[in-house]
């Protein structure tokens, strides 16, 4: 007997209400905006400078002792977080403070880690400094504008590989998904106030890999049924290949899931953040490689007639191994 | 129907079993780390017993190549430091002066008096007495100019001279500039790497990135602020005659004097000499030791002509004080006691053994050409790291599991084949990431997981094709047959584009994300291999073994 979590055989109408759920998207995509332009992301030091400092103490850690401690120096906006991680024993009472960029100055002194290092000794005596990072301002605003110029070289690099692979409206579809992929990511960041650091532009980064990896399968389906089924209207072929893909794209969904459910729970703090992202960008991606893309492939509809070359229909590249 | 060369299987084989080997030594990392370490001291400083004994703890016919630790890993410290090269125009432009003053001497009769006039430090000003003789004046300080040596700047000379009115300006060219940038940085680097090297860590990485900037990235050591101490100081030493002492910072030095603070002494002032006697390019050895007090102190050693200059001046001046000034410090003023003629002498001042240690490590590995910003630190906590490798290890390891667990319900023996590629693929993965050298970071064991969770992609594309191509019935073979053919190109798109955005990553990416991208990178090509061409092989080699009539996916 095989586990099976699709039923060999399904019938899902999954375009009765396309424009349904495109607005839905549409809508979700607006309120992830707006929660970015109105509250912000909550940047990590890579990305506005200044110095983070892990701390860690036998005793528990109290955030307002320390922040009296460490407002004695003078050090401007200090931000100061208890951390708590299942992987942490009973004695590691972790924190992180956050030092903004001082003027002036590149990256932090060794001075101000050590005064501060003394300050919070006043209220934890055995508290130790188990890692340092201070990224001065310019070089954070270059990592701004390589992440931002990354993730959109590899949106373009995609839609031209989709485009010579296939036709341009599905280009479009999986750009549209990456785009809508991208935007809920962002915004679910900047409405949790998630901290968003470099590693987090490579989670952005691999959703855009996972999330295409997922239309791209629908859509080479897509483009075989398109040939087979001649007389069937395309959302009728789009229909009959979502759901004979239906049970891969669950397959792989969950056992990415599993794994990084596992990384989630497991990996320690360090990497939570960066594992959150992806963990929402598989489900974010697997809705929209069905929802996104392929209700923009049916919107903006696709060249049927396969005898007749024609300019606008791929090119030399779109049956290399079909 | 179902048929794979004999050659095919032979090769697929060979490769999983190198991939094999090539893994195999980080399941014993620390082992192969030690026996790795012996090997390079014997390289270093010969063979010993002792040695030899650790060094043989991991056979030598054996692959000894490990996948790197990254700094997140391991703990250590890392810099981004800035080169300022623009320190270089001001030293340079010190030293045209004379040259410029000697070659418009002679001209006197046609431009007048000359005057160096204040101006910014990457230029000279020079005021002439007679405006009129201008267009002179320019041509014969033209005639200074040098041709630049550098490939790019090939034609081009070494400085720009204008004529401002009655000054004369003269800069650096855009093309010395650029030739001179990149030999600071060159220098700074080399410089930064023997530092390195004499305080004897663990693979430094020590590169250049951009036009001025250099990455250090050192394994084991406590902190950043402590690589800083090696590396951050210029270290220029020099031995300048001794003018008057004050305490008073507004004193006019007088001209060819400087006044530089003293190291120990607060609030004290020494007037020197501009120039030295000799500097810290004549060292040839210096060594920590201590002084006839037992105080920490420097010993050193001059080469030849800087032990003359030396010798020579330390027997004119008997009785007269002599700064030893370390970056525009005087570090002691001693009063010269006798005539010095071996090219030998100590450093006394206040140091702590390890201050001298240090020091004694600058003035061997020369000083930095300019002076360095650091844009960018990051400490991290030996135990840090060793939580999060231990961190890395469970969750793979139950991520593992899972998907094994999982698959094996779904797919059964076919689920089986895949579990067996799975694991191969992450042998693969490692053995790949020792051949090449590569780094791992906790962001790399993120992609390996990640990559375990997408492996089975490709072979759940497959293994559903086959359910579907079993259900047209044209038996079991042909079913597989189709499956995998079927498949092949939904696997190749959609792997071509996950590692299309990897190579973007590691094209713009740094340091993590960087090591991310390459285990993710190295997993889609490992993936697919196994996928395409292991699980293929093991499935035909038990469909021709066993020959189904029908089979179940």
């Amino acid at each position: 007997m095989r586990l099976k979590l699709v039923p060999t055989e399904t019938k899902f109408d999954f375009f009765k209400r396309w424009k349904i759920w495109l607005g839905a998207s549409a809508l979700m995509m607006v309120v992830a905006m707006a929660s970015f332009f109105v509250q912000g992301l909550n940047f990590g030091i890579d990305f506005r400078g200044g110095t983070t400092i892990r701390v860690e103490s036998t005793q528990a850690v109290d955030v307002a002792a320390y922040r009296g401690a460490i407002d004695t120096l003078g050090l401007g906006d200090v931000t100061i977080t208890e951390i708590f991680d299942p992987t942490f024993g009973d004695d590691e009472n972790v924190a992180m403070i956050r030092i903004q960029a001082q003027d002036g100055e590149e990256s932090v002194s060794a001075q101000s880690t050590t005064q501060v290092h003394e300050a919070l000794k006043t209220v934890a005596p055995d508290i130790r400094i188990i890692s340092v990072e201070s990224v001065g301002p310019k070089v954070s605003g270059e990592l701004v504008q390589t992440a931002v110029l990354a993730v959109a070289l590899a949106i373009a690099a995609v839609l031209v590989y989709i485009w010579l692979r296939f036709e341009w409206q599905f280009a479009l579809g999986a750009v549209a998904a990456l785009i809508h992929d991208v935007v809920l990511t962002i915004g679910v960041f900047s409405e949790l106030q998630i901290k968003f650091d470099l590693a987090i532009i490579a989670a952005l980064l691999t959703i855009v890999g996972y999330s295409l990896n997922d239309t791209v399968v629908v859509f080479d389906r897509v483009r075989e049924n398109l040939r087979k089924y001649k007389k069937l209207s395309l959302a009728e072929v789009l229909n009959l290949s979502i759901n004979e893909t239906l049970s891969r794209t669950v397959m792989t969904s969950v056992t990415t899931l599993l794994a990084l459910i596992s990384l989630y729970v497991l990996g320690g703090d360090v990497i939570r953040g960066f594992v959150f992202a992806m963990i929402w960008g598989v489900i974010v991606g697997t809705y929209s490689s069905i929802f996104v893309a392929s209700s923009i492939l049916l919107y903006l509809g696709v060249k049927r007639d396969w005898s007749k070359p024609s300019n606008t229909s791929g090119n030399q590249f779109a049956n290399v191994d079909a | 129907m179902l048929h794979i060369d004999l050659w095919k299987r032979v090769l697929i084989a060979l490769v999983c079993a190198a991939g094999l080997l090539m893994a195999l030594p980080n399941a014993f990392y620390p082992r192969v780390e030690q026996s790795n370490d012996a090997w390079a001291e014997i390289e270093l400083a010969g063979e010993t017993p002792e040695r030899l004994a650790v060094a043989e703890q991991w056979p030598a016919w054996m692959p000894a190549s490990l996948v790197n630790l990254g700094l997140d890993l391991r703990g250590g410290a890392h810099l981004l430091a800035e080169v300022q090269v623009g320190d270089v125009y001001a030293s340079r432009m010190e030293a045209m002066w004379p040259e410029i003053r000697d070659a418009l001497r002679p001209e006197r009769a046609t431009v007048g008096t000359i005057r160096k006039q204040p101006s910014a430090p990457d230029e000279i000003r020079i005021r002439i007495g007679n405006p009129d003789g201008m267009t002179r004046a320019l041509e014969v300080v033209r005639g200074l100019a040098r041709p630049v040596t550098s490939l790019t700047g090939a034609g081009a000379t070494d400085i720009t001279v204008s004529g401002q009115g009655a000054e004369i300006v003269v800069t650096l060219s855009e093309a010395e500039k650029l030739a001179s940038d990149d030999r600071t940085v060159r220098q700074a680097l080399e410089i930064i790497r023997r530092r390195i090297d004499e305080v004897g860590t663990r693979e430094p990485t020590i590169q250049r990135q951009g036009t001025d900037r250099i990455l250090i990235q050192v394994p084991g050591i406590g902190s950043a602020a402590e690589l800083k101490d090696i590396i951050g100081t210029t270290a220029q030493l020099t031995f300048n005659p001794v003018v008057g002492r004050t305490t008073n910072p507004s004193d006019a030095p007088g001209v060819g004097n400087k006044m530089v603070p003293s190291l120990d002494e607060e609030g004290v002032f020494y007037i020197i000499e501009s120039a030295p006697v000799v500097t810290g390019e004549e060292l040839t050895n210096a060594q920590p030791s201590f002084d006839q007090n037992g105080r920490p102190a420097v010993s050193f050693t001059f080469n030849t002509s800087g032990a003359r200059k030396f010798g020579d001046y330390t027997r004119d001046n008997i009785g007269a004080p002599f700064a030893i000034v370390l970056d525009d410090e005087v570090i002691s003023a001693p009063v010269i006691q006798a005539h010095i003629p071996g090219g030998s002498g100590i450093i006394t001042g206040r140091f702590t053994v390890e201050e001298s240690t240090n020091l004694a490590v600058l003035l061997r590995a020369g000083a930095l050409p300019a002076g360095l910003e650091f844009l960018e630190e990051r400490t991290i906590g030996p135990e840090l790291g060793q939580d999060s490798i231990d961190a890395g290890k469970v969750a793979t390891g139950i991520a593992f599991a899972a998907v094994l667990v999982f698959m094996a319900l779904s797919y059964g023996l076919f689920g089986l084949f895949a579990n067996v590629a799975l694991i191969l693929n992450i042998a693969l993965i490692f053995g790949l990431l020792s051949t090449i050298g590569a780094t791992l970071t906790l962001p790399g064991i993120a992609g390996i997981v990640l990559t375990v969770g997408m492996a089975v992609d490709a072979n759940v594309l497959i293994f559903e094709r086959i359910r579907e191509e079993l259900k047209t019935a044209r038996g079991p073979a042909r079913a597989i047959e189709l499956g995998y053919e079927k498949a092949l190109s939904a696997i190749l798109d959609a792997n071509i584009t996950t590692f299309i955005t990897a190579v973007i990553l590691f094209a713009m990416g740094s340091g993590p994300v960087r090591g991310f991208a390459i285990t993710l990178g190295l997993g889609i090509l490992t993936s697919v291999f196994t996928a395409i061409f292991v699980t293929r092989l093991m499935i035909v080699i038990w469909f021709e073994r066993r020959r189904p009539k029908t089979i179940e996916v």
